[in-house]
């Protein structure tokens, strides 16, 4: 049922009793042109555009729990393009373009809040590194402002500007970021690829890859047999395990991200605020929770949880930004295991194996990314060619040292 | 977490630096014919274990040591923790 | 006094168990209203007591609301405390202890509390349905960002923060214990018994501030006496020992990995001010073993309109008649599916309470009714009435029945949240109908008492006892042959009932979030029926109580709707904190200033003293620029330190650059492998620059390193990678090649370093020299070192280096010497008017020359990059060089560090333009580079930078633009050579 305004008028006045599900349940079929392995944001969104923009609607997607269990449920809900390098840049301002029409686009309202970000500088060289980063993102067609001490105070007064440990100097704003209603990106995306006529199907956990002659077939489920003239995975968390069954090795690690909310505040902080000398970043969600995280707890692990270190550093990390916090009460702490890359960047490729495509790597940037990562995906799988925005993102990029380090680290994956 | 360090006892996994997949101890050799390949796998490819995980840590708040910890990434329970340069001079790396 | 107190107090009964005595009354201030209460209140026993009903509103229909329980598990009693700096929203008026002057506000309502004008949304509920958003508010397009999602956002959250700065500090600490004993109720009361008599070091935490538990809400006897007499000689026995740490108020949050604890104890919020005191005080707790002895807690059941104010828990009812002796109503009916709830009839019956009804969902009575109370068997209470408070309640009979307080209770939930932390699930029992603690519990954890499931007396005694004697003996300790107190077990059968069909009105399970039975049939209606979509798609359990009175019930409802049963249907997983905690608490004294260490170098006083400006590099403080009197831009000074450190002399404290030494028949081959360029052959008594990779191929720092002796090498690196590049040296040497014989040592602080540069800095120089010393140009050139003394027999080290491009030095000294180095050396120089210099100056003079700095060495530039990769050894084994012959880094398009300069010289450069070809559009493609570093040289009397663009170095001369877009400057730039200054290095030589 589409929503409009009409319908749900209607439905609040006669009970709500009308209302569908948004997706239907059905049963895995025996064989499909394409198979979707992760009902997450981007194996959704991948769907969504298989189906939208390809035309390709015998798709199945498919997922071990509950879809949009994984990242997309558990992320802090950002999202914004203020990316330095080449490979990355454009490819995020097409997902900040894609955000800005979403909504219209899938009828279904996930509140895209275009309230910015700031990133503070606290150093001359950390500006000017905002410099060339705000410029890169001009140069592709992003928004960017950068801001000196007394552009900051007009934004954030609450901050610390006068007992500092390292003083504001400074900040790269981009207006068009903001956050956005994460639970619903997935259920936006499952209900409209649903509508197209894509299985979702829930409960359904992937054991093993049917492989002949280095072509991938399909896959065994814990609910049998499928097959695919396509299979694409996109599992970021599992990425590792889910490949490993098709013998691949991949530049990933798997770590936790640990996130924070606090109890319901009334409206005081205007858009994402991140503190460039602690680790530490925060936003207000349309329910009053002060969203808030920092690094990752360091270590490999797959277990959705984290330790007490990292808890007490991001919240170090608030209280030395922005002091007026110490009252605020921390309600809820979770974690999410990323796919930790070794450049820090994702991958969206072909694998060795033919049919078998790969998608994942994506850090704990994510969530921004889901609608350009849908996109392109759903391109490479429907005409065997990466997108435009995303020839970089190779999974054999490290062989001939085309890295996309951001932050310029390396090969460590605990450190992007 | 806490990690019990052969020399000094329990310690807070705090006081602690992570490196990695103990595997990075495996320097390839530089002359090896496949070198290019045998550094691309060493330095980017990872079994990224779900389970038992040999993994480098290093006591920077410390004595300074690195050491190898066995623990299990799935509970975090550590089973086994070794001085780094023992491991390697045990496992004969190439000077 | 006594009588006014009494007169405004008119449901306090008795004196309960309130700390002092009743004469000595605390006054208090609520939504203005002055009030008074006494020691052993909390604000909402108080609030009863004075008869305050609606002290709250809901999240999203702003129903009013009162107290519903009496713990943290509180939904509804929401305040703002306190005012100003020390403002604390959404604090639960069920655990706030009262204190004289105390003052709180109602929050979340426009207008007045009674008069709330948001109330309007309870008239709009049929479109605030479940989910509603998700399928409205997109039309037309331009409207969300511009209409409705500012009225959504304005209205969002529940209390306010003050916007100032938090006036309290805080602490942390650690704590070390054998058994940690969560929760001091009766089951954690005798297993601390039992484990100290044991021996074991026992420590006991419980967020209460009377410790005892349900001791204190209820009637039951313990040992032969009443059972909160003994909880408080048991505590008063507890507190005696030596190996027993007894902690009230403190909440256990968190268990983590390994038996480490989170605790939060509040040391003064119970005070009407901290008194300088740390506010609340953030443990870590490691323990051995630990016995979770949390308790349970009730449930409700829901029926329509079950949110009014007056509506409560049953057992809270009754912690409020005994404990605070305070009825919650003068007219109270009982609402109940188990025996429980009749026990609170029968005390508040016994205290002269009115009891007007007792609805049991069963068949069969369990106790014999109070005196003149109706009960009806097999009913239901199908709804109210009450604006602002309960009046009335319509029975499944339809009988209505005037009560102004309704006790309700659904059963009890064990509180097993902290078993689950480490993703544990809970398990369904039948018997009590309520989750207990899964088989994967945390490591070295157990459950004892209402939170295993053991929700009788004398059961969760011998539970406690029984626990602690195998969990002692699992850590060594003989248990002791003591035996368990002695109490009954009371009757507690239930019969599981979760709602009542409530027709067209609504019946509330998330009293907080306003989440309705409705609102989970229509999740499942539309496809939301995994646990965690419902609790997504409804928000239910997201509020402050995080559904501790509300999850059960709604997969309840969920379990009806699937027609699994409550276990098919799951449990969503208790992530920590089990209660809120400030923020400020978990930040500890890491704030402001103190937010991290500072590092000074020896001669920081005598910087301060001379008036210098500080940058924060790292965690150092360096000089930046040293002002003088007449000088208003920092411009003019850095000009002046440039041009005179060029003309005569300047010094300028390098004591951050990181200093490791190197020792071993090895260190020599060891430096070949860390270093890309050759080590080896590097003669004694001589200094190289070095260029350390990455493994990957990428620059990762550089510096010098000077020979001393053929077994010791001193090295620098940069200040901003000191730390890990002495890490990396470590792996390489204990990971790597254990073999070879070398060793590594950290001086950064024990060495203080100078730089003595400019034409004048030989002459001053052999002023402090001793005179054994030679450091003409013949014996001591260009790249030399020595191990020397100055100032009659101060040790230090000479090195023959320079960053500046001048004739220069570095001096190193034992750090104790650095001050009074500096003096010395200030005092030497007056003849050549030396000056000091900061680090902008040293900045200038290193752009000057082209060399790279932290804007460079970014960890993306690789040696070719930086136009060094002839100096990467291919004839040897060394970190970095293998990945670096990578065929996208060797490209013949790769950016290279080259200088830059205004084609029109008046103009300024500026860092982080990137570089287009003149006529070209200005977009990623066209992109070619970027300006890494500028500077106005005071010498050359122009800006000049250097900076990175493709082929640079075979593009000197060329003209393209610089593009800076967010600084709105696009100027025309020539390509130059790197070394804008003295370009042949004569003067270094000199």
């Amino acid at each position: 049922m589409r929503y409009s305004a009409f319908t749900v008028i209607k439905q609040a006045l006669t009970g709500h009793k009308d209302w569908k599900p948004a997706w239907r349940d059905p049963e895995p079929r025996s064989e499909y042109d394409v198979i979707i392995i992760g009902g997450g944001g981007h194996g959704l969104a991948t769907a969504y555009y298989l189906a939208k923009e390809h035309g390709i609607t015998n798709v199945a997607v498919l997922e071990k729990g509950w879809i949009g269990g994984g990242n997309v449920g558990r992320n802090t809900t950002i999202i914004r393009s203020n990316y330095l390098l080449p490979g990355n840049e454009p490819f995020y301002e097409l997902s900040m373009k894609l955000w800005e029409n979403l909504e219209q686009d899938f009828n279904y309202n996930a509140m895209v809040s275009q309230r910015g970000i700031l990133n503070l500088s606290h150093s001359d060289p950390q500006q000017d590194a905002y410099a060339r980063r705000g410029n890169a993102m001009q140069l592709a067609g992003a928004d960017s402002v950068l801001l000196d001490k007394a552009g900051v105070e007009k934004l954030c007064p609450f901050l610390d500007f006068d007992n500092a440990r390292f003083p504001i100097k400074g900040g790269l704003w981009q207006p068009r970021a903001g956050t956005v209603r994460h639970d619903a990106v997935a259920w936006g995306y499952a209900r409209g690829a649903d509508t197209r006529g894509v299985d979702i199907i829930q409960n359904c956990e992937v054991t093993g890859f049917l492989m002949e002659n280095g072509q991938c077939l399909g896959v065994e489920t814990s609910r049998g047999t499928i097959k695919a003239k396509k299979v694409a995975v996109a599992v970021a968390g599992s990425s590792s395990r889910v490949m490993a069954k098709a013998g691949m090795r991949l530049p990933i690690e798997s770590h936790v991200l640990q996130a924070f909310v606090s109890e319901g505040l009334k409206p005081i902080i205007p858009g994402v605020v991140t503190f460039g000398a602690g680790h530490f970043y925060v936003s207000q969600s349309d329910k009053g929770g002060l969203v808030f995280g920092g690094d990752i707890d360091g270590y490999n692990t797959y277990a959705q949880r984290g330790n007490l270190p990292t808890v007490e550093d991001v919240c170090e990390g608030g209280m030395a930004l922005m002091p007026m916090i110490g009252r605020a009460r921390l309600l809820r702490m979770w974690g999410g295991v990323m796919d930790m890359s070794m450049d820090g960047s994702p991958y969206i490729d072909k694998t060795h194996v033919e049919g078998l495509y790969f998608n994942g790597g994506w850090c704990y940037g994510g969530f921004k990314a889901t609608p350009a990562s849908g996109w392109c995906y759903a391109h490479l799988v429907a005409t065997g060619q990466p997108h435009p925005v995303a020839t970089e993102y190779r999974l054999d990029r490290f062989v001939s040292g085309k890295m996309i380090d951001e932050k310029g680290v390396g090969a460590q994956p605990n450190l992007h | 977490m806490i990690i019990n360090h052969p020399l000094l006892g329990p310690r807070d996994a705090s006081e602690f630096v992570y490196l990695g997949d103990a595997a990075l101890m495996k320097r390839p050799d530089w002359q090896a014919d496949d070198a290019a390949q045998q550094f691309y796998e060493y330095l980017y490819l990872r079994d990224n274990i779900a389970g038992q995980h040999r993994e480098l840590w290093y006591h920077e708040q410390g004595d300074r040591s690195w050491l190898v910890v066995t623990r299990n990434t799935e509970t975090h329970e550590i089973t086994a923790v070794e001085l780094a340069r023992d491991v390697a001079t045990r496992e004969g790396h190439a000077v | 006094m006594k009588m006014t107190s009494q007169i405004q107090q008119v449901n306090r009964v008795s004196q309960g168990l309130l700390n002092n005595n009743t004469e000595q009354s605390l006054s208090f201030e609520f939504n203005g209203k002055s009030m008074t209460g006494y020691a052993g209140d909390t604000l909402a026993s108080a609030l009863l007591a004075n008869g305050e009903k609606l002290v709250a509103r809901s999240f999203k229909y702003h129903r009013p609301r009162g107290i519903f329980s009496a713990g943290s598990e509180e939904p509804n009693a929401l305040v703002e405390l306190r005012k100003g700096a020390y403002q604390e929203p959404n604090t639960r008026a069920t655990i706030i202890e009262l204190f004289d002057g105390l003052e709180a506000k109602s929050q979340n309502y426009r207008g007045s509390l009674k008069y709330d004008l948001m109330a309007i949304n309870d008239r709009l509920s049929p479109f605030l349905s479940a989910g509603f958003y998700y399928k409205t508010f997109m039309w037309p397009k331009a409207f969300w960002e511009k209409l409705y999602e500012p009225i959504i956002r304005s209205s969002a959250g529940l209390g306010r923060l003050s916007a100032i700065e938090d006036g309290d500090s805080y602490d942390k600490g650690f704590l070390h214990c054998d058994l940690l004993i969560i929760g001091a109720g009766p089951a954690g009361l005798a297993a601390a018994l039992q484990a100290s008599r044991s021996g074991a070091k026992v420590l006991v935490a419980d967020e209460d501030f009377l410790l005892g538990g349900r001791l204190n809400a209820e009637n039951h006897g313990v040992a032969g006496a009443a059972g909160h007499e003994w909880a408080a000689s048991t505590v008063a026995e507890l507190n005696s020992l030596p190996n027993v740490r007894i902690m009230p108020r403190t909440s256990i949050y968190g268990s983590f990995d390994h038996g480490i604890y989170g605790a939060l104890e509040r040391k003064t919020d119970h005070l009407a001010s901290s008194g300088g005191k740390p506010r609340q005080v953030l443990w870590r707790i490691y323990s051995k073993q630990a016995l979770l002895c949390a308790g349970s807690t009730e449930r409700p059941i829901a029926f329509a309109n079950n949110d009014r104010p007056g509506v409560m828990l049953a057992g809270s009812v009754r912690t409020y008649v005994n404990r605070y002796g305070v009825t919650a109503g003068q007219k109270v009916a009982v609402f109940t599916n188990n025996d429980d709830g009749w026990r609170t009839a029968v005390d508040l019956s016994d205290k002269g309470v009115e009891i007007s009804a007792i609805i049991d969902t069963r068949d069969k009575a369990p106790l014999a009714a109070p005196k003149g109370a109706a009960v009806m068997m097999g009913g239901s209470v199908i709804n109210t009435a009450g604006r602002h408070g309960i009046r009335e309640i319509t029975l499944s009979n339809g009988q209505k029945v005037p009560t102004d307080c309704l006790a309700v209770s659904g059963g009890w939930n064990p509180n097993v949240h902290l078993t689950c932390h480490q993703r544990g699930k809970p398990e369904w029992q039948d018997d009590i109908s309520a989750f207990v603690p899964g088989h994967a519990l945390p490591v070295g954890m157990q459950v004892a008492g209402a939170a295993n499931g053991t929700l009788t007396l004398a059961s969760a005694l011998a539970e406690g006892h029984a626990k602690a004697s195998e969990m002692v003996s699992n850590i060594g300790y003989t248990p002791s042959n003591s035996l368990a107190p002695d109490s009954n077990d009371e009757s507690c059968a239930v019969s599981a009932f979760w709602y009542v069909d409530s027709g067209k009105d609504r019946a509330w399970l998330d009293l907080q979030n306003d989440v309705t039975v409705k609102d989970i049939k229509l999740s499942h209606q539309e496809g939301f029926r995994s646990v965690e979509h419902l609790k997504r798609y409804t928000t239910l359990g997201m509020a402050t109580d995080q559904g501790k009175t509300s999850n059960v019930n709604a997969l309840a409802v969920m379990a009806d709707c699937t027609g699994k049963t409550i276990p098919e249907t799951g449990t969503t997983i208790f992530r920590p904190p089990y209660t809120p905690v400030a923020i400020g608490a978990l930040a500890g004294r890491a704030r402001g200033k103190d937010f991290r260490p500072t590092r000074l170098t020896p001669s920081h006083r005598w910087a301060e003293a001379q008036g210098a400006v500080f940058v924060e590099t790292g965690m150092w403080l360096r000089a930046q620029w040293f002002p003088q009197a007449g000088e208003t831009t920092w411009r003019e000074s850095v000009d002046r330190e440039v041009i005179q450190t060029r003309k005569s002399v300047g010094i300028c404290d390098v004591t951050t650059l990181g200093k490791i030494d190197i020792q071993g028949r090895d260190a020599a081959a060891f430096l070949n492998k860390i270093y890309a360029n050759a080590f080896a052959k590097l003669p004694v008594g001589k200094v190289r620059y070095g260029l350390m990779l990455r493994e990957d191929g990428i620059a990762m720092d550089d510096g010098t390193t000077a020979r001393f002796s053929d077994t010791h090498f001193v090295m620098t690196t940069t200040t901003a990678n000191a730390v890990s590049v002495f890490r990396h040296m470590e792996f390489a040497r204990q990971c790597l090649w254990p073999d070879l014989d070398v060793q590594l040592l950290s001086a950064t602080e024990q060495f203080a370093q100078y730089a003595v540069a400019g034409p004048n800095s030989r002459k001053l120089l052999q002023k402090i020299v001793d005179a054994d010393y030679a450091i003409d140009n013949e014996s001591f050139p260009f790249m030399a070192c020595a191990e020397i003394t100055v100032c009659n027999g101060i040790p230090a080290r000479l090195f023959r280096i320079s960053f500046s491009g001048e004739l220069a030095y570095e001096i190193a000294v034992p750090a104790r010497y650095g001050d009074s180095l500096f003096r010395v050396l200030m005092e030497a120089g007056q003849e050549y008017d030396v000056v000091p210099y900061g680090t902008e100056a040293l900045g200038v003079m290193r752009i000057e020359k082209g060399h790279a700095a932290g804007n460079e060495l970014n960890g993306q530039i690789t040696a070719q990059n930086l136009g060094m990769g002839r100096l990467v050894s291919k004839k040897k084994d060394c970190i970095g060089n293998k990945l670096s012959e990578r065929s996208a880094l060797n490209t013949d398009n790769i950016v290279e560090l080259v200088g830059f300069r205004p084609v029109d010289v008046t103009e300024m450069l500026s860092s982080g333009a990137h570089f287009i070809a003149i006529g070209a559009e200005a977009s990623t493609e066209n992109d070619q580079g970027w300006m890494s570093s500028v500077c106005y040289s005071p010498e050359l009397k122009m800006s000049v930078g250097i900076g990175f663009i493709q082929n640079g170095s075979q593009r000197l001369g060329e003209k393209v633009r610089a593009v800076d877009l967010v600084r709105g400057k696009d100027i025309e730039v020539e390509i130059t050579s790197a070394h804008h200054v003295d370009p042949e290095g004569e003067r270094l030589r000199g």
